[in-house]
């Protein structure tokens, strides 16, 4: 599918007049979308929404593993002291694999839900004088 | 045979306008600045009658509410939503043969309809399925004669007289229960599942397969669907959402990534891999693009109470089709086109795979689904008029009336307006469900659950 070339640039401010004609209106802010993120991804296939998407949903939680590497950083790690886990634990790379310790713990959760717990509902004091509550700023943005 | 169906039980939208005036009513769950994952509410249903409510969250737990008895000193708050009973239902695992980790959220929980005085749910988890006992003990039995009040066994030698043991009255407890483990039928994640009208059945549906159960048996499940194909490399699409008739046992209808819905017949064939019916509104292929499909992914689909119509939730709209035409829907409702320019940003921020639910309200006049910034969108389709509410802390007043919300698109904003760019994308609204007789809705928001009723007059 070949993009226009006067879609690329005005795109973007006529798809936002709501005085284009008809269906257009509908088709051109998609179509700058599709331009846009296309400048940011060349590489983005012409398969959209197929295998590669379904593939992804498909295999989530998977998790890789190779008995081999671990063991031989396992073996390593008894002599010298464990290398700095950076940031994201699960990333494998070089030295670092992850072991048991470093895995953030998969407990369930032992504590209640806070939809039942002993607060779990705002308590209102009607206050007898006029003030802005809102201005207690309870709500972040 | 009835066009609509009305809630036994008063309360009902009035006759002629549907003029809804929402008021906030509670409000659940701590007002946190972080909040944790494991308090995320990933699902909202009401039970049969309405009086009992039940939400799942990431961390596995079901909390349900049970609404009070109105009380007749306070006549203008209709029975108020209070913790019925709470219970880990699901815990984390780690499939090792597969290196797969299994998460415990909960993605769906349907209520059995009751039949004795225990109340039963399904929930389910991206792998397992459970049935839930949920009853209530208010009797304790006392003087027993092998064992002490504490439970402490007692020498049978010492024993001298027998005694029958009486039962007590004892302070409520609400005890829930796993009856049944519905295990290992699913490799892929299920999304779905659904109760069937025979009350001895249900459907569970994951991206791939959809399984047939009988309730009380968990060491056997039937395909039903399978669009699996024999060469990975081959697939275009996966079952998105899965339901059953809710009158006629042998009709299900599942959705496609691909924005089409099938409806099968059980009757006709064991696997029901070829459709009855097979929905889907036909594209303007000019219109195509990069977008389409993964806009088009149909996120929900529910049948109406009447099972006269069916309902879905793609990105941008809802849908509402008669089930005699499958050529194009009935009616098609805008949540928020204003995304429709946004889409490049939506796709990087993941937020274009965001799955709404949506839902019907008891006589099938209204529909409700969600959208960003905590707001959620209602539309009244007798009266043709929709309506843009929010779910915030700042509305939350003892019966206080919503005011709409508008989004301003373009232009010059007005005052009381949002616009586009202002709206907060972490704040989605998924998951939303209307009491099947009255008027009072309840919406997740994340980590809080919002019940809204309309104002008595």
């Amino acid at each position: 599918m070949s993009q226009k070339q006067d879609e690329e640039n005005p795109a973007e401010e006529t798809g936002e007049e709501k005085q284009d004609t008809q269906e257009k209106e509908g088709i051109l802010p998609e179509r700058a979308e599709e331009a846009k993120l296309k400048a940011k991804y060349p590489s983005l296939g012409q398969k959209p929404g197929g295998s590669d998407f379904l593939m992804k949903r498909l295999q989530k939680g998977q998790k890789y593993f190779d008995s081999g590497d671990y063991n031989m950083a396992k073996a390593k790690m008894k002599n010298k002291q464990l290398p700095s886990t950076g940031p994201d634990k699960n990333l494998v790379t070089g030295d670092h694999i992850p072991t048991p310790q470093d895995l953030p713990q998969r407990k369930s959760s032992l504590v209640t839900s806070k939809l039942a717990g002993l607060f779990s509902e705002e308590i209102f004091i009607i206050p007898p004088l006029h003030f802005d509550i809102q201005g207690l700023g309870m709500l972040a943005a | 045979h009835k066009r609509h169906m009305r809630g036994a039980g008063g309360g009902g939208c009035p006759a002629g306008g549907n003029d809804f005036q929402w008021c906030f009513s509670q409000v659940k769950g701590a007002i946190d600045e972080d909040v944790a994952e494991a308090d995320i509410i990933s699902t909202v249903e009401f039970n049969y009658s309405g009086d009992l409510l039940a939400t799942g969250d990431k961390g596995g737990r079901v909390v349900i509410f049970q609404r009070e008895q109105e009380n007749k000193s306070r006549p203008h708050s209709r029975g108020e939503y209070n913790v019925y009973s709470t219970f880990q239902s699901h815990e984390p695992e780690f499939d090792y043969l597969k290196s797969l980790e299994i998460e415990e959220k909960i993605n769906k929980i349907r209520w059995l309809p009751q039949q004795n005085a225990a109340h039963f749910l399904l929930s389910t988890n991206d792998k397992t399925i459970k049935l839930w006992k949920i009853s209530e003990r208010d009797k304790r039995a006392e003087g027993y004669n092998l064992k002490d009040e504490d439970g402490r066994l007692r020498d049978p030698f010492r024993v001298t007289a027998l005694r029958v043991p009486i039962l007590k009255p004892m302070d409520l407890m609400v005890e829930a229960s796993p009856r049944r483990i519905f295990a290992n039928a699913h490799t892929y994640h299920i999304n779905s599942i659904s109760v069937n009208s025979d009350h001895e059945t249900y459907l569970s549906a994951d991206d791939l397969r959809i399984n047939l159960w009988h309730l009380e048996i968990t060491d056997r499940s039937f395909n039903i669907v399978d669009i699996k194909p024999a060469n990975m490399e081959e697939l275009t699409e996966v079952i998105t959402a899965a339901e059953f008739h809710p009158h006629q046992c042998n009709v299900l209808v599942y959705s496609s990534s691909k924005g089409t819905v099938r409806l099968c017949d059980m009757r006709s064939s064991a696997l029901c891999d070829r459709h009855s019916k097979f929905f889907e509104e036909p594209e303007d292929p000019s219109s195509r693009s990069f977008f389409s499909e993964i806009i088009s992914s149909i996120s929900d689909v529910k049948f109406s109470h009447s099972g006269r119509y069916m309902m879905t939730r793609d990105y941008l709209s809802v849908k509402v089709w008669d089930l005699n035409m499958e050529s194009r829907p009935v009616e098609t409702h805008q949540v928020h086109e204003y995304l429709r320019s946004k889409l490049c940003s939506l796709y990087e921020n993941d937020c274009i795979f965001d799955k709404f639910e949506c839902c019907w309200n008891g006589s099938d006049s209204a529909i409700m689904t969600g959208s960003y910034n905590n707001f959620f969108r209602m539309f009244d389709r007798n009266a043709r008029r929709d309506v843009t509410l929010e779910a915030s802390r700042e509305n939350s007043k003892p019966r206080a009336s919503l005011k709409p919300r508008k989004v301003c698109t373009g232009g010059k904003r007005k005052k009381d307006e949002i616009s586009v760019d202002s709206l907060d994308f972490n704040k989605k609204i998924l998951h939303t469900a209307w009491h099947p007789l009255e008027n009072i809705i309840a919406v997740a928001a994340t980590n809080n659950l919002y019940i809204f009723q309309d104002k008595i007059n």
